[in-house]
């Protein structure tokens, strides 16, 4: 089939839209409440293009393209309509820009710029409008909203949540948390990957690390998440593939981080810890099965107030973060002669829901928190812009190697890396590697009942088979709820595509995009010099270290309780 | 007609008879009622369900022609369901809903069941679900999809189509959504009354206010004539709806009437010219969804600016243009359109 766009004639599939036509053939339409992944919204009206024989614009993201079109992408009476509703969008934009998260990467005012709109010429319609903050983790600036429905989208029909609403008409319609008790958030920060407007965000820790950055008093340390390093790498075209890790250390000591560490040297303690809780289950005759994993924090606050009935399946170890928090501030403290009170850490994740976490009492350590500030990449990539890093300039830097992760806490980030890490862990301490499969091939995994977000696979362990199941975005889980008593093992991951599409990841974050990173976790999975948490010596002299002073309660193990 | 023919038109398939009628919706869009049943028929094809919804929300003001047809042919009305429901197919047709406005729905309600409780209509009654705009019910709530919206307790704002209520409505199967007139007029095509009148809302300052049936090819002028309405003083009309129609003056009323047939009245010389532009646009921005930013935020800006004293008159125009070019629905498009033409051809301004 054959259209034409600003004259030039072109093929495109039945089905598509006319923007999927003009973006794949290079012309640039811009667009706010449009996001590949989810329900067309067509609300912003950005996108008008003009259609021969139509007597008004229409949206590009909305119109299906027919056979001969003749579509008009930029004219002056189409800038003209995009200049009006983006003063109209302004209107609705209380706008904050000096500390906004989104200010280097802005579209409102890269759209502003381009079609010179005056972005005051209303007066801000929303200016006292609540900001509504959910724990620690997320808010939703009324102010700022410009009701594109895209968080809606998120929470309702990509988590099945439903904690959003949207409630009232014409101006005085407003996207709030529902009045529903039995509704709760659960942190995931999904709403936040999509909203084009920084009011469904991440409550900013930025202006905190910062204050602690200077102060002198103060020893400041950086763990990252391994994924991170796939992350900047879309963010900035410096950082190239070979040497990124290295130079991300670089980078946060440049901002003043006094050490860095690789959260993934928790990751590693976690699978461990994992894997002996999972063969002493095993051989449990009177063990409750499934054993579920629990290091997804916003799965943990679902479970908490969705599903408490759960709670005794949950896996009582500590998440990966809070695995190498407690490792920093005892045993490398100690070690270092550091007073634990004057460190102040930061962990630096794809995550929402780990701010939430941070703050859970359970996890406190002598009466505070392991973490005192957790940042999302996103975060921390409005940070190195700020003070504009330059990583092609920056020196490749491998200290600290001696608390690292190893390639298997790189896959820890992709939907069934969790599984695969805690399995091959488990059956290199069962003495069976040799005879596994595991320890070479990736596990088998095939789709359930046609759902991409679930998989299972049966595994040997022991000389048994156990049928072990991955569950990729909370909205699957209400699938896999009935059929529980066929699993002995289930990973949860509350993000579509587990931590590559975690809500604190960079925006944008698509399908496409997550596809990608999760190929490149693999391949540096692969690259790491330590490849298994069964292998890293580090790791299991900390393990031992911890079992000789008797602190596994205190620093291993967690327990969950009812809400 | 003869009764021999009358006799030859019962066995004729109902769709042969719509269209050989030339029905079309009486909402606004003049779309041909046979082809909307048609599409249904087709999408039955593959689905098990569907739905019919009468479609009386009446929400424009100064057209009063559904209650007026509920008053005085309630059996029509239910016998063109009947043969909505036939045509489809009884086993297919879970539910048929009856959108009525909030102001007649308790009036009406007894004389409908009333005519229900007919044998004729017994398998009918068993799937009729009454249902009433309330009084905070958004304008937009008559638009079809917006409707649907509401029937499935969603938020009321009308949906991007494709698909449309033929294929996918009323909780995703083929929907069936004609007004009340429309049902009405089939009734009558089915037993061969069909007469090619329609009704006519008149409204305003006139002597004979009231709805009238008349021949759908009279110009405005006609009508106001036969009822005898024609005003012995300066005047200006306002002819589909007293929000989204058309305002002309008194030299222009040698048209047709296209949309919802309504003509408004109003005294030239003693109408507030700016009052009357502020209520326009007051009742837009009160009535608009919400939806899309240029209908919700530009009718709100507009209202707002006109109580200034000396408006920008080229952000008032600018605004209008783009409400007509870029908003997602009609409400927002037809705005301007009622502004623009009181405009020229009554305040005889440049827009
Ligand atoms: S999202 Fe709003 S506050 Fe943030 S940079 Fe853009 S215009 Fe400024
Ligand atoms: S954080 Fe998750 S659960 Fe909470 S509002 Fe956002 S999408 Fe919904
Ligand atoms: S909070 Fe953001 S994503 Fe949600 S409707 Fe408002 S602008 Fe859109
Ligand atoms: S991107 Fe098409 S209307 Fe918003």
């Amino acid at each position: 089939m054959t259209l034409t766009i600003n004259n030039k004639k072109i093929k495109f599939k039945s089905g598509q839209t006319i923007l999927e036509v003009a973006t794949a053939n290079g012309f640039a339409i811009p667009t706010l409440c449009y996001h590949s992944d989810l329900k067309v919204q067509a609300n912003c009206r950005l996108c008008v293009v003009e259609i021969e024989g139509h007597d008004h614009l229409e949206t590009a993201c909305s119109t299906l393209a027919l056979e001969g079109m003749k579509i008009i992408t930029d004219s002056p009476r189409i800038r003209e309509a995009r200049r009006l509703n983006l003063e109209l969008i302004f209107s609705e934009h209380e706008e904050k820009c000096v500390d906004c998260l989104r200010r280097f990467d802005c579209d409102l005012l890269k759209y502003a710029r381009e079609y010179q709109a005056n972005i005051s010429r209303f007066t801000d319609r929303k200016k006292k409008r609540k900001t509504y903050c959910f724990s620690k983790a997320v808010e939703i600036d009324g102010g700022q909203c410009i009701d594109c429905k895209a968080c809606l989208e998120a929470c309702q029909t990509v988590q099945k949540i439903n904690y959003l609403e949207i409630r009232g008409s014409g101006v005085d319609q407003e996207i709030v948390p529902t009045e529903d008790r039995d509704r709760a958030c659960i942190y995931c920060g999904q709403c936040t990957l999509y909203c084009p407007a920084a009011s469904a965000q991440e409550q900013s820790a930025v202006a905190a690390v910062e204050a602690a950055l200077a102060d002198k008093q103060k020893i400041v340390i950086a763990q990252f998440a391994p994924s991170l390093s796939i992350s900047l790498r879309e963010e900035f075209s410096s950082l190239n593939s070979e040497n990124c890790e290295g130079k991300i250390k670089s980078a946060l000591k440049q901002l003043g981080f006094d050490y860095v560490f690789d959260t993934g040297f928790g990751t590693d303690i976690a699978s461990m810890l994992a894997a002996e809780e999972l063969l002493k289950r095993l051989k449990d005759k009177q063990a409750v099965f499934p054993l579920i994993t629990s290091s997804c924090p916003a799965w943990i606050s679902y479970v908490e107030f969705y599903h408490p009935e759960l709670l005794p399946h949950l896996s009582t170890i500590r998440s990966p973060h809070i695995q190498s928090a407690g490792m920093i501030k005892t045993y490398w403290a100690k070690k270092n002669n550091l007073n634990p009170r004057n460190i102040v850490l930061v962990s630096i994740g794809p995550c929402t829901a780990e701010k939430h976490e941070s703050i859970r009492p359970e996890l406190f350590v002598n009466g505070r928190p392991l973490l005192d500030q957790v940042l999302t990449i996103r975060e921390l990539v409005f940070l190195i812009k700020k003070n504009r890093l330059d990583f092609s300039k920056l020196p490749k830097n491998d200290s600290a190697d001696l608390f690292n992760g190893s390639g298997a806490a790189v896959i820890y980030g992709t939907p069934g890396g969790i599984m695969e890490s805690v399995l091959h862990t488990a059956t290199a301490l069962s003495g069976a590697q040799k005879k596994n499969k595991i320890s070479n091939n990736r596990l088998e995994f095939k789709t359930v009942r046609g759902l991409t977000g679930f998989k299972e696979a049966v595994v040997n362990l022991q000389g048994k088979r156990w049928r072990v199941g991955v569950v990729n975005g909370i909205a699957n889980i209400e699938y896999v709820l009935p059929h529980l008593k066929k699993y002995h093992y289930l990973e949860v991951r509350s993000c579509p595509d587990a931590c590559v599409g975690g809500g604190g990841q960079v925006i944008p974050t698509t399908k496409e995009i997550k596809k990608k990173r999760m190929a490149e976790l693999y391949r540096i999975g692969k690259k790491r010099s330590i490849r298994w948490a069964s292998e890293n010596k580090a790791m299991l002299a900390y393990y031992n270290w911890v079992k000789e002073h008797k602190l596994e309660k205190k620093l291993l193990y967690t327990k969950f309780k009812r809400i | 007609m003869p009764k021999k023919l009358r006799k030859k038109n019962k066995r004729r398939n109902i769709l042969e008879l719509i269209t050989e009628a030339g029905l079309v919706g009486r909402g606004g869009a003049s779309f041909p009622v046979a082809k909307k049943w048609k599409l249904v028929k087709e999408a039955l094809k593959t689905r098990k369900v569907a739905y019919i919804v009468v479609n009386g929300a009446e929400g424009e003001p100064g057209v009063e022609k559904d209650a007026y047809i509920l008053k005085n042919y309630p059996e029509e009305v239910i016998n063109g369901v009947y043969l909505a429901n036939q045509f489809l197919g009884n086993q297919k047709i879970k539910k048929i809903y009856f959108f009525l406005n909030h102001s007649y729905w308790e009036k009406y309600l007894v004389q409908l069941q009333k005519v229900l409780s007919q044998r004729k209509y017994q398998s009918l009654a068993k799937k009729i679900i009454f249902t009433a705009k309330s009084k905070d019910l958004l304008y937009i709530s008559g638009e079809e999809t917006a409707l649907l919206n509401y029937l499935e307790g969603r938020k009321i704002e009308p949906r991007l189509k494709p698909p449309y209520p033929t294929e996918q409505g009323l909780f995703n199967a083929p929907t069936l959504v004609n007004n009340v007139e429309t049902f009405h007029d089939v009734s009558l095509v089915g037993r061969g009354k069909f007469d090619d009148k329609r009704f006519y809302s008149i409204n305003g300052a006139v002597r004979q206010r009231g709805v009238f049936r008349l021949p759908a090819t009279l110009t405005i002028e006609d009508v106001l004539r036969q009822t005898d309405n024609i005003p012995d003083f300066p005047f200006f009309v306002q002819v589909g709806g007293e929000a989204a129609g058309e305002v002309l003056n008194s030299d222009q009323l040698e048209r047709p009437i296209e949309d919802a047939g309504a003509i408004t009245v109003y005294d030239l010389e003693h109408t507030d010219k700016n009052k009357l532009l502020s209520h326009w646009l007051n009742f837009f921005a009160a009535q608009s969804c919400g939806n899309c930013v240029t209908c919700r935020e530009g009718t709100y800006r507009l209202a707002e600016l006109v109580k200034q004293k000396n408006h920008d008159q080229k952000v008032f125009t600018d605004l209008l243009t783009n409400l007509a070019e870029s908003s997602f629905c009609a409400l927002g498009r037809s705005l301007p359109f009622t502004i623009k033409s009181y405009y020229i051809n009554i305040l005889k301004k440049k827009i």
